[in-house]
């Protein structure tokens, strides 16, 4: 177990192209973090930095105490889960799982408890001596699990490992996972383009654009306050609705309707409000022509127009609703400010 | 290269040095050394060679019997290949189509890939024996005296019958594996579209195989230029004489025999260049290959 | 199909019967083509092996017949344990070692070679890769027959003629078997060598413990199409092998055309078992391990 902290780090490919611009951060002792973005955005790559499976260009990496920079992977200390769980098909489950153990001379009884520790663990016992291509999705992934917890690592690093998985596994998966690693308190490093899987699986999340840190907090900080109107688009689903309008006299102005307070902000900005935050209210300020119900059992989504702006509202199932006009309001103190043209939350 | 290789420069080395050394040695080596002797003479006798620069290409070009063998490998070629990529279609076809017995047919028309061009010429030199051939009576009875080894035009015969037949196999195995790979919505899509069988042979299922038939053709020329050299070496008995003989044989027989090296190693030049000719060819089909895929 | 329950059997049953109603001309025309297409190629090796059974006086006077002699005995101690040369030393067994030799050799020769050349070109960062991948494969462009002379001169200034390696070493350069692992290499997931690394595997380890076993089916595959390649070598053992001890069974086809032009009666017994015996082993293996040998071939000749 140990902490993690990037100072700077940097990555640029030999043609030129940067993947990752310089970024910090510190990861607490136990603590799971999720990098979010969309592909492409540089999540993987700085993962795989920090795995020591690509080179870093500019800055420094610790994991605990000790600069790790130039250490090969097989001694940083870590273990990885991949995308398409990189099993060695020739051995069986057992041998998979041993192969580390083996690689680092440990004692023939000793990788024989923990295998079976591991195997116990996720219900792996059946099938220890089958091969990989005799599993089930699942199965390969807590087998890709199981190769990565035997070691006791310090670390674990997740590059997309329920991508594979269809969509009922996955959420299963996800909450395996999340205990396993509550249970073993293992600081974890988990890249996901997902943020379903992101808001559900972190204590915090970095949100990454570009080859850029967008955001990090605690999933209530990012849903709730995104640092720019790429976060709030990027989280949440429905993604937050965004509204061009103007700052005045103390207070922010759509059309003609004062939607919510600001302090010392003039002139145009973006409004984001969240689809839940928009409120069904007959005296509501705002009318809102929907023209699409998406019915969703527990609840519903309105998709509408309001002036030349498109919008979704997320209602609960016990509302009565129909297409057509209907007034709404915000939901006081939800609404977020961005600057109209660099995003940044003001 | 992979994403993540290995840094180490000491093993990668070390693991390429023997197949550097070895195509080193034996492949640059030698293909310089033809370079440079085709612009020699060589003493007959062994003592030293003398500068001749492009004669030994002149003589070559000027040389009537090189020209005809040159004309006897072109048609030789063009007739081994064609019969055989056909043979082999129509029986890969048939085999594709069958359901009962598909992989005993498979066996029986594949196994003669194994057999030495030399063995095939042993074995055409057995059915076209003089007196009791089966092949020599066979034609007899159709009024024609086969003479092999003696008649230039019945022995050229014997060797693209007998390049044929070795040939053959091959090309069944890389057009039945074609045709299997074509999809089978792709065949019922068609079932749909056209009741006629012929049409749906050459408007879809031949289309799809051209990838195939490009690339075997290079594949057939290059067996009927070089490969058949065992062929024809076996069915002329050692005996070159009045016989028909390949521009790889003549290059053997000037050089291993006639201690001609200048000249042999000039031929060589010529097939190296025919040869870096069908490469070019090949990359561009290889090229279009890719379209289909 | 009889210990299938009724429920399976009434369908099958059915579309057998339906089958049966519609056996068309152009099914019984496709059997016809393939089975004349099968008799073509068999019927020549069926002949010779008939010829052989039989005593030589008896070929000369009749050539191929339908009926099998008892002579096939004396004509294997004819031609496995005598020889026919000057140095008595080319027996057929003698032969057919050479030939075991020449065609394993060649095979593990390159397998191994190839498999370590592309093992460094794909899994290293390596400067010079790219101009070590183009120096060796440009020698898929020229074959061995158009260099055949210089190749003999330099075996020979090596002092290298009829010797084993004189006769495999040169047959090795060139570099279909690198070209095929260097694109089954690049097609195994690039995760494998990367959870191998944070395994705690070395490039040594890896290669032992994960590359060469998940290339067990490739390398079958390739050991069949270069242990038939090498067997049926006939032009470079032709000009480096003249000593009778060293010749192959393919080499050796000169001879035993010799031997049937010869003055006494020509031995067609011996002569033919020989030729049948140069045949046997890469035809079995061909057969034998037809989906290795298929694939094989498909991924070799790219």
């Amino acid at each position: 177990m140990a902490q993690v902290s990037l100072n700077n780090i940097r990555k640029v490919y030999p043609n030129g192209v940067e993947a990752v611009t310089p970024s910090s951060f510190h990861i607490q002792d136990g603590e799971f973090v999720v990098l979010v973005g969309p592909s492409g955005c540089g999540k993987s790559t700085l993962l795989r930095m920090i795995a020591g499976l690509e080179d870093i260009t500019d800055g420094t990496l610790k994991i605990g105490e000790r600069e790790v920079n130039d250490t090969d992977p097989a001694h940083r200390d870590i273990a990885m889960v991949f995308q398409n769980y990189a099993l060695y098909p020739h051995m069986t489950v057992r041998k998979n799982i041993a192969y580390g153990l083996k690689n680092r001379k440990t004692p023939a009884d000793e990788i024989a408890r923990k295998v079976a520790e591991a195997s116990a663990l996720l219900n792996l016992d059946e099938y220890l001596d089958r091969k990989p291509s005799q599993l089930s999705g699942g199965q390969r992934q807590r087998v890709a699990m199981g190769r990565a917890i035997v070691r006791d690592p310090a670390l674990f690093l997740f590059d997309e490992p329920l991508s594979n998985l269809d969509a009922k596994l996955r959420n299963q998966m996800r909450i395996e996972i999340k205990a396993l690693q509550r249970r073993l308190g293992v600081t974890s490093i988990y890249v996901t383009h997902d943020q379903v899987e992101a808001m559900t699986m972190a204590d915090r999340i970095i949100v990454m654009n570009a080859g850029k840190i967008e955001q990090i907090g605690t999933p209530e900080e990012v849903y709730h306050r995104p640092a720019s109107t790429f976060v709030a688009s990027f989280m949440g689903a429905p993604p937050m609705n965004l509204l061009s309008a103007q700052a005045r006299d103390g207070s922010v102005h759509y059309g003609d309707t004062v939607v919510t307070g600001c302090n010392g902000t003039e002139g145009q900005v973006t409004l984001g409000i969240r689809p839940e935050d928009i409120l069904p209210d007959d005296n509501g300020p705002l009318a809102i022509h929907v023209d699409i119900i998406e019915e969703l059992g527990a609840h519903r989504l309105l998709h509408g127009s309001i002036g030349d702006d498109r919008l979704t509202m997320h209602v609960g199932k016990d509302t009565p609703v129909s297409t057509g006009p209907v007034s709404v309001s915000v939901k006081p103190g939800a609404a977020s400010l961005f600057h109209h043209q660099t995003g940044q939350r003001l | 290269m992979k994403r993540a290789g290995f840094t180490t420069t000491w093993l990668p080395i070390l693991l390429l040095l023997p197949q550097l050394s070895i195509i080193a040695i034996f492949f640059y080596w030698p293909a310089a050394h033809a370079l440079h002797s085709s612009f020699y003479l060589q003493d007959p006798f062994g003592f030293g060679s003398t500068f001749v620069g492009l004669d030994n290409y002149s003589d070559l070009l000027g040389n009537t019997e090189y020209r005809r063998i040159a004309w006897f490998t072109v048609i030789f070629t063009v007739l081994v290949t064609f019969l055989s990529l056909s043979l082999a279609l129509l029986l890969a076809v048939k085999a594709d189509k069958v359901i009962r017995g598909a992989r005993s047919y498979r066996t029986l028309l594949m196994w003669v890939y194994a057999v030495a061009p030399p063995v095939a010429g042993f074995i055409g030199l057995i059915m076209f024996n003089q007196s009791w051939g089966p092949l020599t009576r066979l034609i007899e009875s159709f009024g024609h005296e086969f003479l092999l080894g003696v008649n230039y035009n019945d022995t050229a015969f014997a060797m693209v019958l007998v390049s044929v037949w070795k040939q053959v196999p091959v090309n069944f195995i890389f057009f039945l594996s074609g045709l299997q790979s074509i999809p089978k919505s792709v065949r019922e899509a068609a079932l749909i579209d056209n009741p006629s069988a012929s049409g749906r042979f050459w408007d879809v299922i031949f289309p799809l195989l051209a990838p195939t038939g490009f690339f075997l053709l290079i594949i057939n020329i290059t067996y009927a230029l070089f490969d058949t050299f065992g062929v024809v070496d076996t069915l002329v008995k050692g005996e070159p004489g009045n016989n028909p003989m390949t521009l790889v044989y003549k290059v053997y027989v000037d050089g291993f025999r006639g201690n001609d090296l200048g000249g042999s190693s000039a031929q060589s030049v010529v097939l190296m260049v025919l040869v870096l000719a069908l490469t070019v060819f090949q990359f561009r089909l290889v090229e279009r290959r890719i379209h289909y895929t | 199909m009889s210990d299938t329950t009724p429920a399976a059997l009434a369908p099958a049953a059915t579309a057998g019967t339906r089958k049966r109603r519609r056996i068309r001309a152009s099914d019984i025309f496709d059997h016809a083509v393939l089975i004349a297409g099968s008799a073509l190629m068999l019927i020549p090796l069926l002949m010779v092996f008939q010829m052989a059974t039989v005593p030589d006086v008896e070929v000369i006077k009749t050539g191929p017949t339908f009926t099998i002699g008892d002579q096939l005995d004396d004509n294997f101690n004819k031609a496995m344990f005598q020889a026919s040369g000057f140095s008595g030393e080319n027996t057929g067994s003698r032969m057919l070692l050479n030939s075991f030799i020449l065609g394993i050799g060649f095979a593990v020769g390159k397998i191994v070679i190839g498999m370590m050349a592309a093992y460094a070109i794909v899994y290293f960062r390596l400067r010079f890769a790219t101009l070590a991948f183009w120096v060796i494969f440009t020698t898929l462009l020229l074959p061995l027959e158009v260099r055949i002379l210089p190749s003999y001169e330099v075996v020979q200034k090596l002092g290298m003629l009829n010797t084993y390696q004189g006769l495999i070493i040169p047959l090795i350069a060139s570099a279909t078997a690198t070209f095929f692992f260097r694109q089954y290499f690049r097609s195994i997931p690039e995760e494998l060598v990367e959870a191998a690394r944070i395994d705690g595997a070395g490039p040594v380890k890896f290669f032992i413990d994960i590359l060469v076993p998940l290339s067990r089916t490739m390398i079958a595959a390739m050991f069949i199409i270069m242990f038939v390649y090498g067997w049926n070598q006939y032009l470079w053992p032709t000009m480096i092998t003249t000593e009778e001890d060293m010749f192959t069974l393919v080499r050796g086809i000169k001879q035993i055309t010799q031997v049937m032009e010869g003055n006494r009666i020509p031995e067609y017994g011996r002569a033919n078992l020989l030729a049948i015996i140069a045949i046997i082993p890469p035809v079995f293996v061909v057969i034998f391990f037809q989906s290795w040998f298929v694939k094989g071939l498909m991924e070799s000749d790219k």
